[in-house]
């Protein structure tokens, strides 16, 4: 697969073939022994005993399942705030991208303001700000379904993603032909309508990808809030536990894990996607190439943490 | 706004610190992106698993569990250090892999004719790589390795949220807790603005930079 993407090398000859079969054995036996070195470590340190691991590994351990349910709600507790942080970033990141594509100069220059301070500022602030100082200036969501901590933690996320959204939206537009809106302002439609049913549409096919890589960063942000407050999604959770059983390597090993299992299938969600778009859509796929551009999908690495 | 301006040394000696973790994130996290990179377009399998498997894993796992993974962790290990140096160790981490992934990108967009080109010149490999490759991909590498960069800078509040003491976040977060001041002005005129300072800034060197590399392909 490298072999054909990579520009650095040709398909290899016998005398490169027999100096990559030397090299692979070296680093081969380079990384098992590093490998080696970390697995005494742990070894030495008495972290490989079911003392550390039955809780978690050990279905007849008298705090198996009590562990699972507590790593089961924080599983529930994060998908649940990513969701609704990711659903209202999509919404109003849609409608600043509208307003800034459709507003004159006049409003847009406040527009860009507001995008580029939200983009600027960290997301732990931005948690932060929703979960204690909204509440100390008055907005109280504590009768809210979910409670003030929940709202706190969606609308910090949600207010770093939608302009990050807005961004998305915008670019894919842009990368539409400009005769889509030509044509659908010829036939009649309002701006508004043009917008609507003919570009937006369009644009959210392609940028799919990016909406769902964007849905990973969201997902790992959600566990910022164990520092500010008590929500018990995934990550606080797993603290809670191994500060009762003394495991902090075990625990968090299983918690990254699960981090790991969902991130890791959303992004290749997002790359399958990604392929058959590029599939329906030779053109595209060949500009892209040409112009080493990467399609929207990889453009803004949102980044967070 | 006063509780800002009364403890304005308090906010300038986090600013410092936060630019520092910056500053150590930035010395570590370019030099192991890029080396993760190398083994990532290498021709030994080995070392693309290894740097397969670094960043699968990195840009999985959100930082706040690096970090736990860092100072819970390594103690447990037999390795104690300072809440900072986790952090930064923390932030090395985690921002290689999207360092790697930003250069590898770089490396790939560099169509297979200009190599092929290089090599029919009679250009060996370091050659080719020297005065043809890594001059183009380092100007496509530029916008997404500046916004890593950056991803990172904000990142450095969360290692500071976790422990390192001193930097601009945690200067807020002694303030409203310790010493009872008002959330608002500390965090909104504050903590907030300091990273803007920091975010805004860069992004408008970036900018400049990439004003500079950019070119019409």
């Amino acid at each position: 697969m490298s072999q054909q993407q990579t520009v650095l090398y040709d398909a290899q000859g016998p005398r490169a073939r027999r100096r990559t079969l030397i090299g692979t054995v070296v680093a081969a036996l380079v990384l098992l022994g590093l490998a080696y070195l970390v697995y005494r470590r742990l070894d030495e340190q008495g972290q490989f005993t079911m003392e550390k691991w039955g809780p978690l590994i050990d279905p007849g351990n008298e705090v198996f399942d009590s562990v699972w349910r507590l790593i089961g709600t924080g599983v529930v507790n994060t998908l649940k705030a990513a969701a609704v942080a990711m659903v209202l970033s999509i919404v109003l990141g849609t409608l600043i991208a509208v307003a800034r594509l459709s507003l004159g100069r006049a409003g847009r220059i406040p527009l860009i303001g507001l995008i580029e301070i939200f983009r600027g500022l960290p997301v732990v602030v931005l948690v932060f700000i929703g979960v204690r100082v909204l509440p100390d200036i008055g907005l109280d969501m504590r009768n809210l379904p979910g409670g003030q901590v929940f709202w706190g933690l969606v609308l910090g996320l949600t207010v770093y993603n939608m302009v990050i959204f807005a961004e998305i939206v915008r670019a894919g537009v842009a990368s539409l032909p400009r005769g889509q809106r030509e044509a659908a302002l010829a036939t009649g439609l309002t701006t508004w309508q043009t917008m609507r049913i003919v570009l937006l549409p369009q644009a959210f096919r392609t940028m799919l990808p990016a909406i769902i890589s964007q849905l990973i960063v969201v997902l790992k942000d959600t566990s910022l809030v164990t520092f500010i407050a008590n929500y018990d999604e995934l990550l606080s959770q797993g603290e809670s536990i191994q500060r009762n059983l003394g495991n902090p390597i075990q625990t968090f090993f299983v918690v990254a894990l699960i981090y790991i299992a969902i991130n890791y299938a959303l992004g290749r969600l997002a790359q399958y996607i990604e392929r058959r778009q590029g599939r329906a859509g030779r053109a595209a796929e060949e500009t892209a190439e040409n112009t080493g551009l990467v399609p929207v999908g990889g453009a803004p690495v949102g980044g967070g943490a | 706004m006063s509780p800002v301006f009364d403890n304005i040394d308090l906010f300038v000696d986090g600013f410092l610190t936060s630019l520092e973790i910056i500053l150590y994130a930035l010395a570590g996290s370019v030099p192991l992106g890029v080396l993760i990179a190398a083994c990532r377009v290498s021709p030994i399998p080995p070392l693309r698993a290894f740097g397969t498997f670094w960043v699968t894993t990195f840009r999985n796992t959100p930082l706040t569990v690096v970090l736990f993974f860092c100072a819970f962790g390594l103690p447990e290990l037999g390795i104690n250090r300072s809440f900072f140096f986790f952090g930064v160790l923390g932030l090395v981490l985690y921002t290689s892999a999207f360092v790697c992934e930003a250069v590898r990108s770089g490396i790939n967009s560099v169509p297979a004719g200009q190599a092929e080109a290089a090599r029919s010149l009679g250009l060996n490999f370091t050659q080719g790589l020297r005065f043809v490759v890594i001059p183009q991909a380092l100007r496509t590498v530029v916008p997404p390795l500046g916004s890593v960069l950056i991803a990172m800078m904000k990142n450095s509040a969360v290692a500071g949220a976790f422990g390192v003491g001193g930097d601009l976040w945690s200067t807020g977060q002694r303030l409203t807790s310790a010493l009872g001041y008002a959330t608002f002005p500390i965090f909104v005129g504050g903590v907030a603005v300091g990273y803007l300072i920091i975010t805004l800034t860069a992004g408008a060197l970036l900018q400049v930079l990439e004003r500079k590399v950019a070119i019409a392909r």
